[in-house]
C-alpha cells in the first residue's frame, strides 16, 4: 500500500493543480451551464438570485430553434464556416504549392502570407471595416473605391449589409487571417514527404498530375484533416471580427456566438447559456471523433 | 507508402529518361513568381491601407483621396491613439506575462507526468484536458462570471490573468507532451538509477532540457492571451482591461468615425506580437505546428 503510494503519489501530485482547474473551469461549468440553460433564468433579478429560477427543461432550445433569427444566426454560421473553410484550404494550398519547390525569396514569401496569422482579430477588424466599406460609386472608399480604380467598377458590392451573403464578406479578413497557417501546414506536409517516393514515381514514368494524384495527395491527406478541424473549429467560435467590424446589433452578420453575447449582456442567462451548450454540441461532433482517432493512432 | 502508390510502382515500364521542356519550364516559373508577387501584394493591401490612413489628416477624408498617400503627413493620429491605448498596453502586459509563465509551467509539469507515466487511463486523462482546448467558451461563460464573482476576483487584470492560466493549460500540456516523448528514454533511466524521485527528476533533468519549449510555449501563449478579445470583452471595460477592448472601444465607440485614430491604434496594438513574430518567427512557426495536435 505504501509501496503504491510512493509510485503513484509523486506523479499525481504533479498533475493535480492542473486537473483541478480544468476538472472545475472545463467540465464543471460546462455541466453548471447546461443545468442554466433548462431554467427559466431569463431576467436580470434571476440572474442576480433575487427571484428564484424555475426548471422549463429543454422549453429555452426548443424556442431557440423554433425563432426565425437563432436560425438566420445558425444558416450565416454554416455560411461563414463554408467559405472560410474553402478560401483557407485554396489559398493554403496554392501557396504551400507555389513555395514547396526551392524559389528564390522562399523565406519572404512565407513570411508575408503568414504574417496576420499574429495579428489580433480586432486589429485587424479596424483596418477591414474600412476595407469593407458598403458606399459605392462617388462616395465610395475602401474596396469598392480599389475596384474603380483597377477598372472593376463592376465588382462594386454593399459587403456585410447583404442580408442574406452579409456574412461572407466577414469570412474574408478571416481568409487573409488565417490561409499562411493552413500554408505552414501544408509546407511542413509536403516537407515530410520522403524524396524516394517522387523519384520512384518519376523513374516510373508517372506524369505531373499522376504524381500528385497517387503519390503527393495521399500523403497531404492527414494535415489537411488537421487544417480542417482546426479551421472549422475556429470558424464555429467566430466572434471578434464580428464584434470588431460589423457590431453585435447588426443582424445581417450575427451569429450563435454574437447570440450568447447579446443575451449574456441583457441578463438572459438562460438563453445565453442555451446558446452556449448548441455551439458545444456542434463543436464536440466536429471535434470527439478526432481526439479518438488521433488517440487511437497514437498507440498504434 | 499507400495502396495507390504501390499499385504505381508495382507495374514498372521501361525507365524513361526526365523529359525536359526547357522552354515550358521557364514559363511556369515565371508564372508562379507572377502568382506569388501578387499574392504577396494581395497580402499586404491592408498593411498600406492602415499605414497610409494612420498619417493623414481631416484634409484627407474625400473618399476619392481613399487610396492616395496622404497630402499632408501628420503624427496626430499616432499620439492621440498613443496617449488613449498606453495604460491599456500596460494592463495587457500585466496580464499576459504571469499568465503566459504560470501555464506554460503547469503544461511542464503535465506533459512530463504524462508522456513519461503510464497508468491505466492516462491517454483518457490526456484527451479530457486536450479537449478543453477546443471548447468554445462561450458554453462555459454564464457559470464562469458567476464562478468569478463568487471567488470575490476582481475584474480586469487579475481574473483575465486567471482564465488565461487555466484555459491555457491544454494546449501548453500538449506542446510539453509531443517534446518530451522525443527526449531520450536513457536520459531520464539515468536519473532514475541514481535513485531520484519523480520530482527531483523532473527538477535537475527535464527542466534544463525543456528550454526551446518553453519559448515555443511562451511566444504561443504571449500571442493568444495577447490577442484574446472574447475573455476581455466578458470580463473588462476599457478602463481596466487589456488593449483589444480598449482598441475596439476606440473604433467602434465614439460616435464619430476617426479611421486615422483607430487605424494608428490599430498598429500600436499588434507592434509586440508583430515583434515576436519578426524577431522569433522560427519558433513561432514551431507553436503552431504543435497546435495541430498530432505535432
Amino acid at each position: 500500500m505504501l509501496n503504491k503510494l510512493r509510485r503513484v503519489g509523486p506523479p499525481l501530485l504533479m498533475l493535480a493543480p492542473s486537473l483541478i482547474l480544468v476538472g472545475v473551469f472545463v467540465y464543471g461549468l460546462i455541466a453548471a451551464n447546461f443545468t442554466t440553460s433548462l431554467t427559466d433564468n431569463h431576467t436580470a433579478a434571476q440572474a442576480t438570485g433575487q427571484k428564484p429560477a424555475v426548471f422549463v427543461w429543454f422549453t429555452n432550445y426548443l424556442d431557440l430553434l423554433a425563432s426565425e433569427d437563432f436560425q438566420h444566426s445558425l444558416m450565416n454560421l454554416v455560411l461563414y464556416t463554408v467559405v472560410f473553410l474553402a478560401g483557407t484550404m485554396v489559398m493554403g494550398f496554392l501557396w504551400a504549392w507555389m513555395l514547396e519547390k526551392p524559389v528564390k525569396g522562399e523565406g519572404i514569401f512565407r513570411s508575408v502570407y503568414l504574417f496576420p496569422m499574429a495579428v489580433s482579430f480586432v486589429a485587424s477588424g479596424v483596418v477591414w471595416r474600412w476595407l469593407l466599406n458598403s458606399n459605392q460609386d462617388e462616395q465610395a472608399s475602401g474596396l469598392n473605391r480599389l475596384f474603380q480604380i483597377v477598372g472593376l467598377d463592376a465588382l462594386q458590392n454593399n459587403w456585410w449589409n447583404n442580408v442574406t451573403f452579409g456574412i461572407v464578406a466577414i469570412a474574408i479578413p478571416a481568409i487573409w487571417q488565417l490561409s499562411g497557417y493552413v500554408m505552414a501546414l501544408f509546407l511542413a506536409g509536403f516537407r515530410g514527404i520522403p524524396e524516394e517516393l517522387r523519384e520512384a514515381a518519376r523513374i516510373d514514368g508517372a506524369s505531373e498530375w499522376k504524381m500528385y494524384r497517387y503519390v503527393l495527395f495521399p500523403q497531404l491527406s492527414p494535415v489537411a484533416l488537421s487544417a480542417l478541424i482546426i479551421i472549422g473549429h475556429m470558424s464555429l467560435k467566430a466572434f471578434d471580427l464580428i464584434m470588431s467590424i460589423s457590431k453585435p446589433a447588426n443582424y445581417q452578420t450575427k451569429v450563435p456566438a454574437v447570440d450568447m453575447y447579446v443575451f449574456k449582456s441583457s441578463f438572459d442567462y438562460a438563453n445565453a447559456a442555451a446558446v452556449g451548450s448548441i455551439l458545444l454540441i456542434i463543436v464536440a461532433i466536429v471535434i470527439v471523433p478526432y481526439l479518438v482517432r488521433t488517440n487511437r493512432e497514437e498507440k498504434r | 507508402m499507400t495502396a495507390e502508390a504501390e499499385q504505381l510502382t508495382a507495374h514498372r515500364p521501361p525507365p524513361v529518361a526526365p523529359r525536359v521542356h526547357k522552354g515550358r519550364y521557364s514559363l511556369a516559373r515565371t508564372l508562379k513568381y507572377v502568382g506569388l508577387i501578387f499574392f504577396l501584394i494581395v497580402v499586404l493591401i491592408p498593411v498600406y491601407v492602415l499605414l497610409v490612413t494612420s498619417f493623414k489628416g481631416t484634409g484627407d477624408a474625400d473618399p476619392s483621396r481613399a487610396w492616395a498617400l496622404p497630402q499632408i503627413w501628420t503624427t496626430e493620429n499616432w499620439a492621440m491613439a498613443w496617449t488613449t491605448l498606453a495604460p491599456a498596453i500596460g494592463r495587457t502586459l500585466a496580464i499576459v506575462v504571469p499568465s503566459s509563465i504560470i501555464s506554460a509551467f503547469l503544461g511542464s509539469l503535465n506533459g512530463f507526468v504524462l508522456s513519461r507515466w503510464s497508468f491505466r487511463g492516462a491517454d483518457i486523462v490526456f484527451t479530457l484536458i486536450l479537449f478543453g482546448m477546443f471548447i468554445p467558451y462561450q458554453a462555459v461563460m454564464i457559470p464562469l462570471t458567476q464562478l468569478v464573482l463568487n471567488l470575490g476576483i476582481p475584474t480586469g487584470v487579475p481574473t483575465l490573468i486567471l482564465l488565461h492560466v487555466v484555459y491555457g493549460i491544454p494546449i501548453t500540456t500538449l506542446i510539453f507532451r509531443n517534446y518530451y516523448s522525443t527526449v531520450p528514454h536513457e536520459l531520464i533511466e539515468a536519473g532514475r538509477v541514481d535513485g531520484a524521485g519523480m520530482l527531483r527528476t523532473y527538477w535537475s533533468i527535464v527542466l534544463p532540457i525543456s528550454i526551446p519549449s518553453f519559448v515555443v510555449v511562451l511566444i504561443w501563449q504571449f500571442t493568444s492571451a495577447w490577442n484574446d478579445f472574447l475573455f476581455a470583452v466578458f470580463f473588462s471595460s476599457s478602463q481596466n482591461g487589456p488593449v483589444t477592448v480598449a482598441l475596439n472601444n476606440l473604433a467602434n465607440g465614439a460616435l464619430l468615425q476617426n479611421y486615422g485614430v483607430s487605424m494608428a491604434g490599430a498598429l500600436f496594438a499588434s507592434l509586440p506580437t508583430l515583434i515576436v513574430y519578426i524577431i522569433l518567427g522560427k519558433y513561432f512557426v514551431g507553436g503552431l505546428m504543435s497546435g495541430s495536435v498530432k505535432g
